[in-house]
């Protein structure tokens, strides 16, 4: 019973997708009560079971737990387990379905379909975290465009045709070099098992192709392909153009999941995959992919002064922090990897916050203009008060989630690339910028604009939806050994066997 | 000759029998109005046939002293061809009743290409490669045609008869170049010819064949006829069109190559190689602008064709059963998407405007529903079984060591992705306008969701094609 956990955390919310479009009928008021409460219900139960397995995780093993296996067709295996470092993927994602379904209450167009794309997509990103069988991974993440294509291109904004097009054709031209990538993996390694490919080595005997020596082998040309995909996925600059479109035109629960979620993917990926297996690859491109983390950071956040769209500012927001993630992970330190990890999680709580903090007004005046807001604290104390929270939380206060993120991340870089981290200091400041001028134009000020006058301030459901979502960034904002206590072994398993596998002129390597 | 060999030929004799007897019956009775039973009856002996063939068959056989073959790359062949067209033929009865289009000679004539393609799949010597394939593409020529009051579809037949006659003749011609240097017609024969050096006649033969075989699978670049064709054609021809013979001419020359030249892959694999780039790159970005579905279906379907070659061309037994799968995959997606597209009308008349599926969603979710399954699989994305039939072919270009075409492969699936989203997005997201009916026969809803449900439910394990497709393909690959 207990290995079978995960498949039942897993396809749970898909059973009550097919539950809602097998036997729920009709479109009045009660069917769509109905759906959303079957959701809510469902995405609860599935996080209340996570929970169960949280606590009978064994954080000081640093093997794979839970494991299920079964055979499956093309000799593929059906497995899956959980290890320190997707253990907190899983909790991310089961701790913030019920609260993204509970925001989309006020929905009142396609429900049932709207919960069945929820639904499925938390099957598809909870079998992304949990998949030990390299396609069965690539069947989750890439399924997972079905249903987010869905949700952009039916209940998004104006231009949402062009959204979901980019979104769905960006993501899957990186996913498919990773496949062919797979395909290699498997002749060279025999096997899809992604347990036994942690354990194998491959290739990295420099060879050239087409007149150019690929230095790291087999290794870089698999990082690379990987790379396509994650690095889409993550996003990193310069791949990182069809996010801004996505998060402006999904509707606001689209954008919490893309955002605090989906976006994940891409960081589990470099940590489940690139790093662990293509040791030598990760170290032959880590220079570069430090550099582009570090413009990455810089450069989205000077994008994001210049918006106009409160949705886009915090999607540019999103791609400057990923930064710090890309550069924790490829830092290749213990404080990195950790600070990267807590990162992540930390951006899914904070900028799905934001998110629905966007989500709020824009429900009630149905724009995303910045200029057509100014002094709602006049008529908002409460929304002042949590936007404010989540602004500071996102600048990276001490005391705030974003804080440890930001700070064992940069302290991770120092060791290794001081410039690096000179650079990506540098965007602190500019989130502080950007974020503050954000928070000053749209709440402070006197409320002049005519609109703006009869504005009501948060509801009941409303409130409920921020308050786990502001005890979880306090809370790891203070006492941050909850997650680095379970994502601690394991990290230092991996940053352990990285520095074991890099050849003695590793060093050298790179320089080339 | 003897019984052995007649029994082994049973099913293409009894096909063969039951075509002229019912032709004869039906022109001295009541002829049209025998059609739709003659339609049910043929599908029905179409299912028993592929049920014997897959059932009983069993080892390797070659008779009529080695014109035919039966081994189980002929079976797997039949048993695919002989489905797919019972299928279509019971989905297309309803359309053509309502249209009168349903003449008694259609579903014979249909029986007859069908003789004709079991004969392409067994032969084991040139001149039975011929008849095999002559029979088939006679009885395409007409089908085609059917609908005499219509231009659009008279020209559909001409030039498929033109452009067919054609690639005929460039087989034929081959065919003589290979005779004259090998001496001899049967594949046995060349095999063993082409063994101790291959002389430049017959290499010219070898890629005239190619070429008029690749007019039969419509791969790039010569697909010039099946966008005509596939359009002018009525509805349920083209789905007939899309499904069983393609599988035919595919199984043909994997036949070719390997019974005949297996000996020296290094010679058509660059060939075939060429033309899976060719059609998949043409039909993914050819599609993109087409406005017409059964249009965009036919560069669909190259763009498929071009896939299933990417298996043939790396000349490995996995690759063969890679193609055999992608084929048995192909084949049930276009039976569920044309039993979708036939059920497209405007007050009664067929349309095939892609526009005019905008908004289809709000109108008949379920049948969009399954509809996006099915597209979504062709696109080759998963969970569908259309991305396992990439994979498989995918693999077994990186297995064989042409890497380098399996990364064009990805990179044309992304592209063909677009225009199969694009439909999604007339039926989920398109301007608001009245969507086109859907009046569907119970057969032609019942095909369209059982393929969506097949579609989603063979992540299983595929229905356990693997093992049969496996066991064709070592049959084949020596």
């Amino acid at each position: 019973m207990e290995n079978q956990l995960l498949s039942i955390i897993t396809f749970l919310p898909l059973v009550a997708a097919l539950i809602l479009a097998l036997f729920m009928r009709g479109d009045d008021a009660a069917a769509r009560q109905g759906a959303k409460w079957l959701a809510l219900f469902t995405t609860s139960a599935t996080f209340v079971i996570s929970l169960f397995i949280l606590f009978r995780f064994d954080p000081s093993n640093t093997g794979f737990q839970f494991v299920e296996e079964r055979q499956w067709i093309l000799g593929l295996t059906y497995k899956m387990g959980v290890d320190g470092i997707s253990i907190l993927f899983v909790m991310l994602t089961t701790f913030l379905m019920p609260i993204t379904i509970y925001s989309c209450w006020g929905v009142e167009t396609r429900v049932k379909e709207y919960m069945i794309a929820f639904l499925v997509l938390e099957t598809l990103m909870l079998g992304v975290f949990c998949a030990l069988d390299l396609v069965l991974f690539y069947l989750f993440f890439e399924a997972g465009l079905i249903p987010m294509f869905l949700i952009i291109g039916i209940w998004g904004g104006k231009d949402r045709i062009y959204a979901a097009f980019k979104f769905f054709l960006y993501t899957f031209l990186g996913s498919v070099l990773m496949l062919v990538a797979m395909i290699a993996m498997y002749l060279d390694a025999g096997t899809t098992d992604i347990v036994k490919l942690l354990a194998h080595d491959f290739g990295h005997e420099t060879f050239s192709v087409l007149g150019f020596q690929v230095v790291g082998g087999l290794q870089t040309m698999l990082f690379l392909a990987f790379f396509a995909s994650f690095a889409v996925k993550m996003p990193m600059w310069p791949v990182h153009t069809w996010l801004p479109d996505a998060h402006v035109q999904a509707p606001t629960a689209g954008s919490v999941v893309l955002a605090a979620i989906l976006l994940k993917m891409g960081g589990y990926g470099f940590l489940r995959f690139s790093l662990p297996m293509f040791p030598v690859g990760s170290d032959v491109m880590a220079p570069l992919v430090l550099w582009m983390s570090a413009i990455a950071i810089v450069y989205t956040s000077l994008v994001a002064l210049a918006q106009t769209d409160m949705k886009k500012l915090i999607a540019y927001s999103s791609v400057a922090h990923m930064g710090y993630v890309t550069m924790g992970i490829f830092a290749a330190n213990q404080q990195g990897v950790d600070g990267a990890i807590f990162q992540m999680l930390s951006h899914g709580f904070i900028s799905g916050a934001l998110f629905l903090c966007v989500g709020v007004i824009y429900d009630r005046m149905h724009t995303r203009e910045i200029d057509a807001y100014g002094g709602l604290v006049n008529r908002m104390p409460a929304y002042a008060l949590v936007f404010m929270f989540f602004t500071m939380a996102n600048v990276g206060l001490p005391g705030t989630s974003g804080f440890v993120g930001e700070f064992l991340t940069l302290m991770g870089i120092f060791q290794v690339n001081t410039w690096v981290a000179a650079v990506a200091t540098s965007g602190v400041i500019l989130s502080a910028a950007y974020a503050l001028w954000l928070y000053r134009r749209v709440v402070f000020g006197d409320l002049i604009k005519e609109a703006l006058k009869s504005i009501t301030d948060m509801d009941r459901r409303e409130k409920a939806i921020f308050a786990p979502l502001i005890a979880m960034t306090l809370i790891l904002g203070v006492y941050p050994s909850l997650v680095t206590d379970i994502i601690g072994p394991s990290v230092a398993a991996l940053v352990t066997d990285y520095h074991a596998a890099l050849p003695a002129d590793g060093a050298e390597l790179a320089m080339h | 000759m003897t019984s052995a060999d007649f029994q082994t030929l049973l099913p293409e004799i009894l096909l063969a029998g039951y075509a002229m007897a019912a032709l004869m019956v039906a022109v001295y009775t009541t002829k049209d109005k025998l059609a739709p039973m003659l339609v049910w009856a043929t599908a029905g002996l179409f299912v028993a046939l592929a049920l014997y063939i897959g059932g009983t068959g069993e080892g390797e056989r070659t008779v009529f002293n080695g014109l035919f073959t039966d081994d189980p790359f002929a079976r797997f062949a039949k048993v695919t061809i002989l489905l797919s067209a019972a299928a279509v033929l019971v989905m297309s009865q309803d359309y053509m009743t309502r249209r009168d289009l349903l003449r008694f000679e259609y579903p014979l004539l249909v029986t007859l290409s069908v003789v004709g393609m079991m004969v392409m799949v067994s032969s084991a010597d040139l001149i039975t490669l011929y008849m095999g394939l002559e029979l088939q593409s006679l009885a395409l020529y007409v089908i085609a045609s059917i609908r005499r009051d219509s231009a659009k579809s008279s020209e559909a037949g001409l030039k498929y008869f033109v452009l067919g006659a054609l690639s005929s003749g460039l087989l034929l011609y081959g065919a003589s170049l290979v005779y004259g240097y090998a001496g001899t017609t049967q594949f046995a024969g060349i095999l063993s010819t082409v063994q101790d050096g291959v002389p430049l006649g017959l290499l010219f033969g070898l890629v005239f064949m190619l070429a008029g075989l690749a007019f039969k699978v419509s791969a790039a670049p010569f697909h010039m006829w099946t966008p005509d064709v596939y359009e002018g054609s009525p509805t349920p021809v083209t789905a007939f069109f899309a499904t069983a013979p393609k599988v035919a001419a595919m199984a043909l020359i994997a036949r070719l190559v390997q019974d005949a030249f297996g000996g020296i892959p290094g010679q058509w694999g660059q060939v075939l190689a060429a033309l899976a780039v060719a059609s998949m790159f043409l039909g993914a970005v050819a599609a993109i602008g087409q406005r017409d579905i059964k249009r965009l279906m036919a560069y669909s379907s190259i763009a498929h064709m071009g896939y299933a070659l990417i298996g043939l061309c790396v000349g490995t037994a996995y690759g063969v059963q890679a193609t055999m799968i992608y084929m048995a995959i192909y084949v049930t997606m276009n039976v569920g998407t044309f039993a979708f597209i036939l059920s497209m009308e405007r007050d009664g008349r067929p349309v095939s405007d892609i526009a005019g599926l905008n908004q289809f969603a709000k109108k008949e979710p379920l049948k969009a529903l399954a509809m996006l399954v099915l597209l979504f699989s062709l696109a080759g994305v998963p969970p569908m079984v259309g991305f396992f039939g990439k994979f498989y072919v995918l693999k077994a270009a990186v297995d064989a060591g042409w890497v380098w075409l399996a990364v064009a492969g990805a990179v044309a699936s992304v592209i063909g992705a677009f225009y199969y989203l694009r439909l999604v997005y007339f039926m989920y997201f398109g301007a608001e306008q009245e969507p086109v009916d859907s009046r569907m026969a119970p057969v032609q809803w019942g095909m369209l969701v059982a393929v969506a449900a097949i579609m989603l439910l063979g992540i299983v394990n595929l229905f356990g094609i693997e093992a049969p497709a496996a066991l064709a393909a070592e049959a084949l690959v020596r």
